[in-house]
């Protein structure tokens, strides 16, 4: 039976081989935070991290991932939304529906983790998850906020 | 009977407690708002009136009927509420009420109708009587209690004092005394100008949940026994289903039923949506396409050409004699211009859950108009509206696209009634979702103007062939056949759509002619098409005349100082009439939608190569009264992205009968790459309440229209960018 590592537990997984990463991580593990939004790789609302790279879960069959292999959802991120870009999104009120958000918050964050200081250009390259509502400005000014280790702002 | 079978016959109670055991167990630990989350709170604490319930631990439930979709209507909503009711806002949170709860109380909490930048202009005169309301009831308690009048006790954050006799309570306290109290027949309402909390720009209420994934979405609800469904709508317009062999699929992992859904449909039920899915990919299904099998963009474009000559139109704006006006002018501009069919694209599909037993039926959904949904549901299920809910889930965007028709509400409570007690979740594929829009209408426009031997404007006839929104979802409320939603911003006068022009001899009239895909309302509605229609050739007869095109508005508008007052904000903060760069290019753009003034400049620039980039965009937005700045901000920028994805690449093209385009792959939306700086003004000039999610969305695409001329002497008058070579002559 295969095994995943999601949010540091590892669970047996029942299912079959092809099924998409994202939808065991939704349907089987019963984590929601990750969502569809087209399975195609093209939106990146399904969006988590695996050893620590942002991933697009909708593509990616859970057959090719490893027992080895660290999976951290939205809800893993943080204990208590204290990630420092959870926090810059706070701060700046960034979603307006929210439902691209998770995919926004883990591409961020895993953009941040492999280059802590971003270019304007570079978070502008980088992120390329859509966002119907147009949070596009204040997701750009989220990711410098939370580069700059600041949150404060609120309110 | 199996756990689903018997969902429906446990108690409410005992649902929202097994759902949050399921879900907790999982680390969801999400509420199911089951029986109206109204039901959660006054179980505990009486309302004090239908807006407002207050707990023991002085938390302050405000109840709202309108949907959070994105645009804050939660938080905006609440704010003016609390500011008649002097609570602490720290305290405030707010809750749906059911539409099913609304209607059995003879609908005290009035439309439930999210769409038409509404929510907040609409409703907040008696929500605020209802803080109002409640306020009074809380003091006169308080006053009770201490055997004095009202009239001595003062108020503050949600703390009543007696300075006489310094004594003090707080609503918490006295807020069951208070429910008991008649509720006063007349209220005073504050000034705006002593508002505190109401017009602040306050942090948004629902923003902490969606950072973490707490926040649950239709897609994401469950419920015990819960299965779930996929579905196939004949991809013809207008076609069935002539007949599917599920043989083929029962067999395959997790399926449980194969189902009819209407006449049109074909879903498969199983234990996972995924499963759902795959074997509803592998299921044979033929089609009986119908009569619009052979229908494609070239066959609709053939039809409203031919609208853009007919003799016959319905008149939606007429003063003095355009065509002999024209026909006298020294010269004499001609154009045309065009508008495609664009899918909403919420970033959550439709999806909706059902239970349908024979005596009662209960549906989740995210949904613009509870109300709405109610009626849809009552009628699929076969049940009257009373025996019938509709629980309000956050919608993952709506757009227009959720409000008036609840296609995806009847198929889930088809297919839940194949399966009686047994919730049955439909997600939609985004594939599904593409081709089975409610489309913005396609129309063409020719405009023709005449201009004096000194370049003044002496006459318009602009003819707009194409859909009609109203004739495909509402066409009981077409007035003798005219279809007035097709003139938005075009309009005479009124407060909802005027045009900002004085025009010496005008015509505007629609040519309506309906092609088979189903329109919809979708955000701005016809204020988009219009208004590139319109600013466009404000800018084309300005250069045509040899005017600025700022200054050749200016003379027309002086009937018109609002629509006037926003164009030259964007103006003088864009830095009208400054010199730039070669290859780049300033256009300007005004118009009135929704009860709003909105104008925008944009500045963009075209390489040797074609490609655009739009640098800067400057909106400014006269809304009235604005509740709440910074959303208004929010909402004005997002606005900008869902107007340039529409401008710069939305189109959904037809070939044998239905939608080519299938997922963002074939309609390419905006990403972060290209999104400009946008500079918002907001400014009220008090007086009226006009709509903020939708008006500035119309201005993006004139604007960058426009730009683009100036930038590289090109004239793009067909719907997206995309298509347009760009490259300079
Ligand atoms: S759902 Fe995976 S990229 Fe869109
Ligand atoms: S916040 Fe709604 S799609 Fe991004």
């Amino acid at each position: 039976m295969p095994r995943l590592n999601v949010n540091g537990t590892v669970r047996d997984i029942e299912v079959e081989p092809d099924t998409p990463l994202l939808w065991v991580i939704r349907e089987q593990i019963g984590l929601t935070g990750t969502k569809y939004g087209c399975g195609i790789a093209q939106c990146g609302a399904c969006t988590v991290h695996i050893d620590g790279a942002a991933v697009r879960s909708c593509a990616l069959p859970v057959s090719a991932v490893a027992e080895e292999q660290k999976i951290v959802t939205i809800e893993g991120l943080s204990p208590d939304g204290s990630h420092p870009v959870q926090k810059a999104w706070l701060a700046l009120d960034v979603p307006q529906c929210g439902f691209c958000q998770p995919g926004m918050i883990m591409a961020a964050s895993a953009l941040l983790a492999q280059n802590p200081k971003p270019t304007e250009e570079q978070i502008r390259s980088e992120i390329t998850n859509i966002c119907r509502c147009g949070t596009y400005n204040r997701v750009l000014a989220g990711v410098k906020l939370a580069a700059e280790g600041g949150e404060a702002g609120r309110g | 009977m199996t756990e689903q079978q018997s969902a429906s016959a446990l108690s409410r109670r005992d649902f929202i407690a097994r759902s949050a055991a399921v879900a907790g167990g999982l680390g969801l630990g999400f509420h199911v708002p089951f029986d109206a989350a109204a039901q959660s709170a006054a179980a505990s604490t009486p309302e004090v009136n239908a807006w407002v319930v207050i707990r023991p631990d002085e938390t302050v439930v405000i109840r709202i009927a309108r949907s959070e979709m994105g645009q804050g209507t939660l938080t905006g909503l609440a704010q003016p509420v609390a500011e008649e009711l002097e609570c602490d806002w720290s305290k405030v949170t707010t809750e749906y009420p059911t539409p099913g709860q609304s209607l059995a109380r003879n609908r005290v909490w009035g439309n439930f109708s999210t769409g038409g930048s509404r929510g907040v202009r609409e409703s907040q005169e008696y929500m605020r009587q209802g803080g109002a309301a409640a306020r009074t009831m809380l003091v006169q308690a308080a006053a009770n209690a201490w055997g004095v009048p009202a009239s001595e006790c003062r108020v503050e954050k949600g703390v009543i004092s007696h300075p006489a006799s310094g004594r003090s309570t707080s609503y918490g306290k006295v807020a069951e005394a208070a429910s008991k109290i008649e509720p006063p027949k007349e209220v005073q309402l504050k000034d705006p100008k002593d508002w505190t909390i109401a017009g602040k720009s306050v942090p948004r209420l629902d923003t902490a949940e969606k950072l973490t994934g707490k926040q649950v979405y239709g897609m994401d609800l469950r419920l015990p026994g819960m299965l779930n469904a996929a579905i196939k709508d004949c991809p013809v317009f207008g076609g069935k289903v002539a007949s599917y062999d599920a043989k083929a699929v029962e067999g395959m992992p997790g399926v449980k039923a194969v189902v009819r859904v209407g006449e049109s449909a074909v879903a498969v039920v199983a234990d996972t949506w995924w499963r759902a899915k795959t074997a509803l990919d592998a299921l044979p299904v033929t089609w009986d396409e119908g009569p619009n099998a052979k229908v494609s963009s070239e066959t609709i474009m053939a039809m409203l050409k031919e609208g853009l000559e007919a003799k016959e139109a319905f008149v939606g704006n007429r003063n003095g004699d355009a065509a002999a006006a024209i026909a006298g002018a020294a010269k004499r501009v001609e154009a045309v211009y065009g508008y495609p069919f664009q899918n909403h694209a919420t970033m959550e599909v439709m999806n909706a859950t059902a239970v349908w037993t024979s005596d009662r039926c209960e549906v989740w959904t995210p949904t613009q108009n509870g109300e709405a949904a109610l009626a849809a549901a009552s009628e699929a299920a076969g049940l009257p509206a009373l025996r019938c809910d509709v629980h309000k889930i956050h919608l993952g965007g709506g757009f227009g696209r959720r409000g008036a028709v609840h296609d995806w509400v009847r198929q889930v409570v088809a297919i839940a009634k194949e399966m009686p007690g047994t919730p049955i979740k439909l997600i939609w594929s985004r594939e599904e979702d593409m081709v089975h829009g409610k489309y913005h209408p396609i129309t063409q426009c020719k405009l023709v103007g005449g201009l004096d031997d000194r370049g003044n404007l002496v006459g318009v006839h602009m003819r707009i062939s194409g859909q009609s929104i109203l004739a495909g979802l509402l066409p009981q409320n077409l007035q003798n056949g005219r279809d007035p939603v097709t003139f938005q911003g075009l309009n005479p006068g009124g407060a909802e759509a005027a045009i900002g022009y004085t025009i010496p001899n005008v015509l505007i009239d629609h040519a309506m002619r309906n092609p088979h895909v189903p329109p919809g309302f979708w955000r701005g509605v016809n204020t988009n098409p219009n208004a590139i229609y319109l600013e466009s050739f404000m800018d084309e007869l300005a250069h045509a005349a040899g005017q600025d095109p700022l200054e050749f508005r200016r003379k027309l508008m002086a009937n018109h100082p609002k629509h006037l007052g926003v164009l030259n904000a964007v103006a003088e903060r864009a830095g009208w009439g400054k010199p730039m760069p070669a290859g780049h290019g300033r256009g300007i753009a005004q118009i009135m939608g929704f009860g709003s003034y909105t104008a925008a400049v944009a500045e963009v620039s075209v390489d040797d190569a074609g490609r655009l980039k739009i640098h800067r965009i400057v909106a400014a937005t006269d809304p009235g009264h604005a509740v709440n700045p910074q959303q208004i901000e929010a909402q004005v920028e997002g606005s900008f992205v869902y107007g340039l994805s529409a401008a710069l690449y939305g189109e959904c093209t037809v070939a044998d009968g239905r939608i080519v385009e299938q997922n963002f792959d074939s309609y390419p939306v905006m990403r972060l790459d290209e999104m400009p700086k946008v500079e918002t003004i907001v400014m009220p000039s008090g007086g009226f309440w006009g709509g903020v999610g939708e008006p500035t969305i119309a201005v993006a695409a004139p604007a960058v229209l426009n730009a683009i001329f100036a930038a590289t002497g090109k004239r793009v008058r067909q719907i997206p960018v995309k298509n347009a070579d760009l490259r300079r002559a």
